[in-house]
């Protein structure tokens, strides 16, 4: 059916068409116009093609003109093109009528009067290209400045009273208009006069304006209802030649302010709310809104905004609101000196009102359309108002209020409306401590459903880790936290099972990160924000509690050692912080750690606090963080290969102990021994026993050099390296690697070094010979690295020989 | 030419948040052959950033490292060096340079990178060189007090490798370089 009809329009175009081209070219005969024609014209062969007439000029021709350009736009009297169809025929009539207006002023330089064309043209038949005819007369009247400017447009505009078919109507109001705009009597043209002054010229574009609004708005109500659509597509091709209108006021010299808040804009808003027709209300709003300057704009808030209730419900007044206050955002951000204007006008508080009257006013209108007309109020607001918390706030709080009541999680452009609106004091501010102030912020948040609101979260600690903010004190930690505590605790209704287990993870760690952006240099204030911390994160929960504790607990371990550069002899043994009340602190965090089965951690933690202790000279502090160290190791630590490394960490950390006395020196060394030679693998047991050799040496000046048990770790090993070898030959047949021989020479040759009486060259050369023999024998395993290891240690022993001096002379008897 | 770079005992996030941002502007992908790190990065996002700066990535396993497949000890070989790799924690005492020299032999390597006492060394001994690029974010440290975020990179070329060190102090980036030369005869 459609394409019928386009097949039919198409067939009716071309059939006015060559009606249109039939007549013009009898016309232009008339005219004489083969010198005249312009470049480009589709009939130029065809004239050319006849022999030049030299005829007198007489009134023959002009009758002729007259007659066969009435006939030519007759075409324009169809009602059967569509206004894209049309539009072809009128531009047409548009470029010809050009030409004809060029006769016509042809004929009066040869004496023909004007008035008297005037008067001809109005003979023609019917009232279309009469119109038209007349309009082009018009035009050459004007110029001539044989009436006033201000007579002939007023007459021409209400003469096109005369066609009230719409889209004719609408194409030749739109013909007037083009031909008329530079002749209107504005402020400095040569057709402003003692009879004629801009106020004319304002008025005769406003009264065409209305009368070509009130054409468009008929064609809504033409035809059958089931066409609605298709006329609505058909309006909105036409609309341009509405808005024109208000284009050229714009334009207008002699409109300034004053005259735009007194007549032009109260007669235009009258004519948009008059015409109750949602199509031209939004389009002509916006029109206005694009078309005069911001500044005018801001003059005329009130009276602007004051037209948006009264417009039709079903009118898209959000993005024309949005449109406002984005064209005044750019207008702020253009320069510095305008926004005195702003508060003057009180334009957030005008901006403000409406919105909420709008949606006030209308109750249906989806959670989606008032959270994004507040998105653009705040965009608005952070650009011009931005050192204006109070205005933002407002803007959240009216948020709130919209949110109240509504169930969560159901909308999803919503909820992206609403992250938006989080987002942009973020952005604006670049300071999470600004946001902070906002005291409705929390507020919105808490309007979102969760995974939205961790989502949110994550872009908060995003904003502070990327612009390296820190929190310094406990309330705005307090507040932060208080912002994100869907990522830190579980919120009600919602497992944790839900999420990816990588997804948790980054959320997490994210979390962890922050932590270390909480810090100030005054211990108090920094005891209060750990206590903050700890607080919120023990809220967490099993899952949370490996990934938020450990920064915590570095954290109270950097404030310990801020506290010792201040201490020192037990000063500030009283008073809010101390180390001893730090160091509690830190035992009973990591102690939830342990009980939710995060045992090698916590191990790690309380050997870290343990050395912490130490440097403060708290031996019974240090020795309880290694009895808890020691207990997790006993009871929680199964895995083999994790208890290597965690005994190589207590023996470690044992190793550089100071604080003991020698009683708890002995009882943990015992202990750290003991475990070392209970490790299930035979050469990790060596490797862990002659590792505990050192806690018997430690080389600074009061240092424990005790040689002999020294002596006995490394016999120690030695027998277990036996051990190994020999379980190696009845296993596989053949001896393992010498590798642990070797390194137990190495660390003969260390304490040897250092001076331990009780290792003699002797023994050294025994354990060499030791070596030469289990490699040579038929059952060992030859090992390139464990070969090349053996012959490394050798070369060093050659050197050091060869060092001379003490090390030499130490060296002297030991042969390679 | 080829540039290695050397870092580790990161320790994020348990003791730091990021990288300081200096360093992570100066670390840009593709000018760097390969990537050695003693370990504790601690999270596998660090180690993606890192495969993201270098594909060629050689880990060892810090204490605090999320994956436990990381190895021990690692060796390689680039151009005419061995290089060795560990964290250290497993050398008792630890930072103690005599026992390290020991591991070095161990291993039979020319440069055995080694962390955990989050403080930049690099020493010649008689068995080769031991470096340790210290911490690249400044983590705290129970060994070292006012950690200095630091890395090292290394030029090697041919029996030459210089050594530059990169160290954050007070908010400006200082570097130094040392010259080894390995003699030609050694294993």
């Amino acid at each position: 059916m459609l394409s019928d009809g386009v097949e039919d329009e198409e067939k009716w175009l071309a059939e006015g068409i060559a009606g249109f081209q039939q007549n013009a070219f009898c016309m232009h005969r008339a005219l004489l116009l083969p010198l005249l024609i312009l470049p480009g014209s589709p009939l130029l062969i065809n004239v050319l093609s006849i022999p030049l007439q030299q005829k007198p000029q007489d009134s023959n021709n002009l009758r002729d003109a007259l007659k066969y350009s009435a006939q030519m736009l007759s075409e324009l009297r169809t009602s059967r093109l569509s206004p894209h169809k049309y539009y072809e025929l009128y531009m047409r009539s548009f470029d010809e009528l050009r030409r004809l207006e060029m006769f016509f002023k042809e004929e009066t330089k040869r004496g023909c009067s004007i008035v008297d064309l005037y008067e001809l043209v109005q003979h023609a038949g019917n009232i279309l290209p009469r119109l038209y005819l007349l309009c082009t007369v018009g035009s050459v009247y004007i110029k001539s400045k044989e009436a006033p400017a201000k007579d002939v447009l007023k007459d021409l505009v209400e003469m096109c009273r005369g066609v009230q078919h719409p889209v004719r109507g609408l194409f030749l109001r739109s013909y007037l208009s083009q031909i008329s705009r530079d002749k209107l009597p504005d402020i400095g043209s040569e057709y402003e006069g003692d009879v004629g002054t801009v106020m004319d010229a304002v008025e005769f574009v406003l009264q065409n304006f209305t009368e070509m609004n009130k054409l468009w708005v008929r064609m809504q109500h033409q035809g059958p209802a089931r066409e609605k659509e298709k006329r609505e597509k058909e309006r909105s091709e036409l609309r341009d030649l509405v808005g024109k209108n208000l284009h050229v006021l714009s334009q207008v010299e002699g409109v300034d302010l004053e005259m735009y808040k007194e007549t032009v804009l109260p007669r235009v808003l009258e004519q948009v709310v008059n015409c109750k027709d949602e199509l031209a209300q939004y389009y002509l709003m916006d029109c206005i809104i694009q078309v005069f300057p911001d500044e005018y704009h801001l003059q005329t808030l009130e009276t602007l905004l004051g037209a948006c209730p009264q417009l039709q419900s079903s009118v898209d007044i959000k993005t024309v609101l949005s449109q406002l206050m984005e064209r005044l955002s750019n207008y702020a951000s253009s320069s510095s000196e305008v926004l005195p204007e702003f508060l003057q006008v009180e334009a957030f508080s005008k901006l403000s009102g409406a919105i909420g009257k709008v949606i006030e006013a209308q109750p249906e209108m989806p959670v989606v359309g008032a959270i994004s007309l507040y998105v653009s109020l705040l965009t608005f607001t952070l650009r011009v108002h931005p050192d204006r918390l109070d205005y933002v706030d407002q803007v959240l709080g009216a948020c709130v209020k919209k949110l109240s009541g509504k169930a969560k999680a159901e909308d999803s452009k919503a909820t992206k409306q609403v992250v938006a609106l989080l987002s942009a004091p973020l952005e604006k501010y670049n300071d999470i401590v600004t946001a902070l102030k906002l005291t409705n912020y929390p507020r919105v948040m808490d309007h979102l459903d969760h995974v939205t609101n961790k989502v949110m979260a994550v872009v908060i600690i995003q904003s502070i880790m990327k612009n390296n903010t820190y929190i310094t004190t406990a309330n705005r930690v307090e507040a932060l936290f208080e912002l994100i505590k869907g990522l830190i605790k579980d919120m009600d209704g919602t497992p944790i099972e839900e999420l990816d287990e990588e997804d948790f993870k980054e959320e997490q760690n994210s979390v962890a990160r922050l932590i270390h952006m909480l810090v100030n240099e005054d211990h108090e204030e920094m005891m209060k924000i750990i206590t903050t911390v700890r607080r919120h994160i023990l809220q967490g929960g099993p899952k949370r509690l490996p990934f938020t504790i450990p920064p915590l607990i570095f954290s109270a371990l950097k404030l310990v050692r801020g506290l010792q550069g201040q201490e020192g002899d037990g000063v500030g043994e009283e008073g809010p912080v101390t180390s001893k009340k730090i160091f509690q602190l830190l035992h009973q965090t990591i102690e939830t750690l342990s009980s939710v089965s995060s045992p090698e951690l916590a191990l790690r933690l309380f050997l870290q606090c343990a050395e912490a202790a130490n440097d403060c000279d708290l031996e019974p502090v240090a020795y309880e963080f290694f009895t808890q160290a020691f207990i997790l190791y006993e009871e929680e630590v199964a895995d083999s290969k994790a208890q290597v490394t965690a005994i190589h960490l207590i023996i470690g950390t044992l190793q550089r102990m100071t604080v003991f006395g020698v009683e708890n020196r002995d009882t943990l060394t015992h202990k750290a021994t003991g475990y070392s030679a209970k490790l299930l693998k035979k050469p990790d047991q060596c490797r862990a026993v002659y590792a505990c050799s050192h806690l018997f040496w430690v080389d600074e000046q009061d240092g424990i050099k005790d040689g002999e048990r020294v002596l006995l770790c490394l016999k120690r090993a030695l027998r277990i390296a036996n051990a190994a070898q020999q379980m190696a030959n009845v296993m596989r047949g053949s001896g393992g690697p010498v590798t642990l021989f070797v390194e137990i020479l190495n660390k003969y040759l260390y304490f040897f070094e250092k001076g331990n009486p009780h290792i003699t060259s002797n023994i050294i050369q025994g354990l060499i010979e030791l070596i030469a023999t289990e490699m040579q024998s038929d059952s060992s395993t030859h090992d390139p690295l464990a070969d090349a290891f053996l012959a490394s240690t050798m070369r060093y022993i050659q050197f050091q020989k060869q060092k001379g001096g003490l090390m030499g002379e130490k060296y002297e008897p030991i042969k390679v | 030419m080829v540039l290695v770079l050397a870092l580790g005992d990161l320790h994020i996030p348990h003791r730091a948040p990021d990288l300081p941002a200096k360093f992570k502007s100066m670390l840009v992908p593709g000018k760097i052959q390969h990537i050695i790190s003693p370990g504790n990065l601690c999270i596998k996002e660090v180690h993606d950033y890192l495969k993201s700066l270098c594909p060629d990535l050689h880990i060892t396993r810090g204490e605090y490292d999320e994956d436990a497949r990381y190895p021990e000890t690692k060796t390689l070989t680039i151009g005419q060096f061995k290089l060795g790799l560990c964290h250290g924690h497993q050398v008792i005492p630890w930072g103690d340079l005599d026992s390290l020299a020991m591991l070095q032999r161990q291993l039979d390597v020319d440069i055995l990178v080694t962390g955990h006492t989050h403080q930049f060394k690099a020493y010649k001994h008689e068995g080769g060189v031991v470096i340790n690029p210290g911490s690249a974010t400044g983590a705290y440290s129970s060994i070292t007090y006012d950690v200095n975020p630091s890395f090292v990179l290394m030029d090697i070329d041919g029996l030459r490798v210089v050594v530059y060190v990169y160290e954050l102090i007070d908010g400006e980036v200082k570097v130094d370089k040392i010259d080894f030369k390995k003699t030609a005869t050694t294993h």
